[in-house]
């Protein structure tokens, strides 16, 4: 008996890789012979942020079946651990190191906040996990709003008032400033630096999938009553997607952090619309397949703003784009298609296979 | 049946003291005592609502009892959770089958093997030779449970692509994965037509002597209890009616009009 799924695997998880690298090399090669616009350089970066977002996201909402729509919240969390590092002691360091640090840090701090935000969430299913996960993610992003918070030679001041109530010493430096969030930034982030941590997410959540613990969350997900029937325990195994999942958030929110020059928690930044907009991204590529999302983030990224040139009417293509990415992806008939086309292109192979042999 | 192998007489492997749980003011369980034997085919029958599923789901700490104690093996594992009495040694299957209907039919076995194969997190991401070791050793484990059942050549099926009465092989063949000292099975042959219960009854007869395992059975199948089961106990309306050898009880005047009414 011999099985097939592990190539399969490898196909699926080396196609992946593979495109990203594509892209990857494509777009450095168009950035430096200047066949790239302006507004195209100032997105890459982002797309690699948005796409760790997706694939993250589409671990708890595809691999382990819970719906969260807070995940903004912890790329706020990377976000802000990332910029008050590179601040205050990563101001010091060389760029690299600082990064490197600000990048760990991150993935720490937000995965230690996942699994306490986790604790009660998991406990919840359906529609209440859903609601509980915005309720957190806003939550996390309006405590950070009016937050003010500075060091001076006593160590780290923390106010929910105004500036003046940190009580800095006269050397003391302001970090966050409420509302204006934390500005001059080191904005050291590149391309390639996105490129390396999406993939290192991706080989991160392909290889879970494949393996006992990504078997036993996806055996949660289809039917938690038999998972436990047979052992597996839910609720670890629930709270390792989700850990994971808000690590690597916090990692993208590092790279956003370092990709601007102000950070502030603003609704546009972190609020519920951009949590929403990371799950269209999840659901439009295909809950559970986490090459689409990549693909989807990096399609509903470029197209709004390439879209620009039509004013008005920019919402409205956008929308018919993604009405048509939907039926594409997930309505029936084109599922068939797609089968019907795949089992044509196989045939093809394998009689030009027999004919080679010949 | 029971030539393979031989039956200690004393020695119990189940014994149920007293079971009782209540749902707002219907006591569903009331009093119930059983006791199993090593390697026997006990059967559990009775009217719809009589409560043999509910006994299942206090056995498998579904729900805990509100008096009552369960030993298994000589240890006692009343009021622990689902996970912890599988690690114990009971498993099930359901009456409603519960596959895991996206994952492929060896993947369904491999997660039942997860407690016994276990590597880390980090073995997972880094693809150690641990990882690719126990993973093999993994494969051939399972694959040698599916063709017990003859289930080996469609391992790479989806779990729901199979057809009914293989789903329910692939579930029994899932529980009996994790190794269980006895394994519960609610109403194996609902939904069969004549031909698939006397298959069914071909493997319940096979992992007895396969896994010397044994068996809780509940069913509405009297040809199927009346054909395999050893001893039975009969449940009416959360409480004992009667209990004892198979003939004896399916002769019971009470038992009859439990089932077909006065």
């Amino acid at each position: 008996m011999k099985l097939k799924y592990r190539k399969r695997a490898l196909r699926y998880n080396l196609i992946t890789y593979g495109m990203v690298i594509f892209f990857y090399v494509l777009w450095e090669i168009m950035m430096n012979t200047g066949n790239m616009s302006s507004l195209m350089k100032g997105m890459l970066v982002s797309l690699c942020y948005y796409s760790m977002l997706a694939v993250s996201l589409n671990l708890v909402v595809g691999i382990s079946g819970e719906l969260s729509l807070g995940h903004a919240g912890f790329m706020c969390i990377g976000a802000f651990t990332g910029a008050i590092f590179a601040m205050t002691i990563g101001a010091a360091l060389p760029g690299w190191l600082e990064l490197l640090i600000a990048i760990i840090l991150g993935a720490l701090v937000s995965a230690a906040f996942g699994f306490l935000i986790g604790i009660p969430v998991l406990r919840l299913r359906g529609d209440y996990l859903a609601i509980v996960t915005l309720a957190f993610g806003e939550i996390i992003k309006n405590v950070i709003n009016v937050v003010y918070f500075g060091i001076d030679s006593r160590g780290p001041h923390i106010s929910f008032k105004d500036s003046l109530s940190l009580g800095l010493e006269p050397d003391g430096v302001t970090i966050i400033k409420g509302a204006q969030g934390i500005s001059r930034l080191p904005r050291n982030a590149t391309f390639t630096l996105g490129i390396i941590l999406l993939l290192i997410s991706l080989f991160i959540v392909l290889n879970l999938i494949n393996s006992r613990h990504g078997r036993a969350i996806m055996a949660i997900r289809d039917n938690r009553i038999a998972a436990e029937s047979i052992g597996i325990s839910a609720s670890k195994y629930k709270m390792l997607a989700f850990v994971i999942a808000s690590s690597i958030a916090g990692v993208a929110g590092v790279l956003y952090s370092h990709n601007l020059s102000t950070l502030q928690s603003t609704s546009a930044n972190f609020g519920y619309n951009q949590s929403i907009m990371i799950l269209v991204f999840v659901v439009l590529g295909g809950i559970g397949n986490i090459r689409n999302s990549v693909i989807a983030a990096t399609i509903l990224t470029i197209l709004p703003e390439k879209l620009r040139f039509l004013d008005d009417y920019r919402m409205l293509i956008y929308a018919v784009v993604l009405i048509a990415m939907m039926l594409f992806n997930s309505a029936p008939s084109a599922i068939e298609f797609r089968a019907r086309m795949a089992a044509k292109f196989a045939r093809r192979k394998n009689s030009a296979e027999v004919d080679d042999e010949r | 049946m029971s030539d393979n192998f031989s039956i200690n007489r004393e020695d119990i492997l189940l014994s149920v003291e007293n079971l009782s749980i209540s749902f707002g003011g219907l006591k569903a369980v009331d009093g119930f005592s059983m006791s199993i034997r090593r390697g026997e085919l006990y059967g559990l029958i009775g009217p719809n609502g009589a409560g043999k599923t509910t006994v299942f789901n206090l056995l498998t700490g579904v729900y805990k009892p509100d008096t009552g104690s369960i030993v298994l093996d000589g240890k006692n594992i009343t009021g622990k959770k689902t996970t912890e009495i599988n690690h114990e040694g009971i498993a099930r299957t359901f009456q409603n089958i519960r596959l895991f209907n996206n994952l492929s039919v060896l993947d369904n076995v491999k997660a039942a093997l997860d407690e016994r194969y276990t590597y880390g997190l980090l073995d997972s991401i880094f693809r150690t030779p641990k990882f690719r070791r126990m993973e093999r050793e993994l494969d051939e484990k399972a694959l040698s449970i599916l063709k017990v059942f003859d289930l080996d050549k469609l391992a790479e099926y989806k779990a729901s692509q199979l057809p009914y009465g293989q789903q329910r092989k692939l579930e029994i063949a899932r529980a009996l994965a994790t190794e269980p000292k006895l394994i519960l099975l609610d109403e194996p042959a609902a939904g069969m037509n004549p031909q698939e219960t006397a298959e069914l009854m071909d493997t319940i007869a096979l992992i007895r002597k396969e896994f010397s395992m044994t068996i809780l059975l509940i069913e509405h199948d009297m040809k199927l209890v009346s054909g395999i089961c050893e001893r039975l106990t009969v449940l009416n309306f959360g409480q004992i009616l009667t209990e004892g050898e198979t003939r004896t009880v399916l002769n019971d005047p009470e038992v009859i009009k439990a089932y077909l009414g006065d």
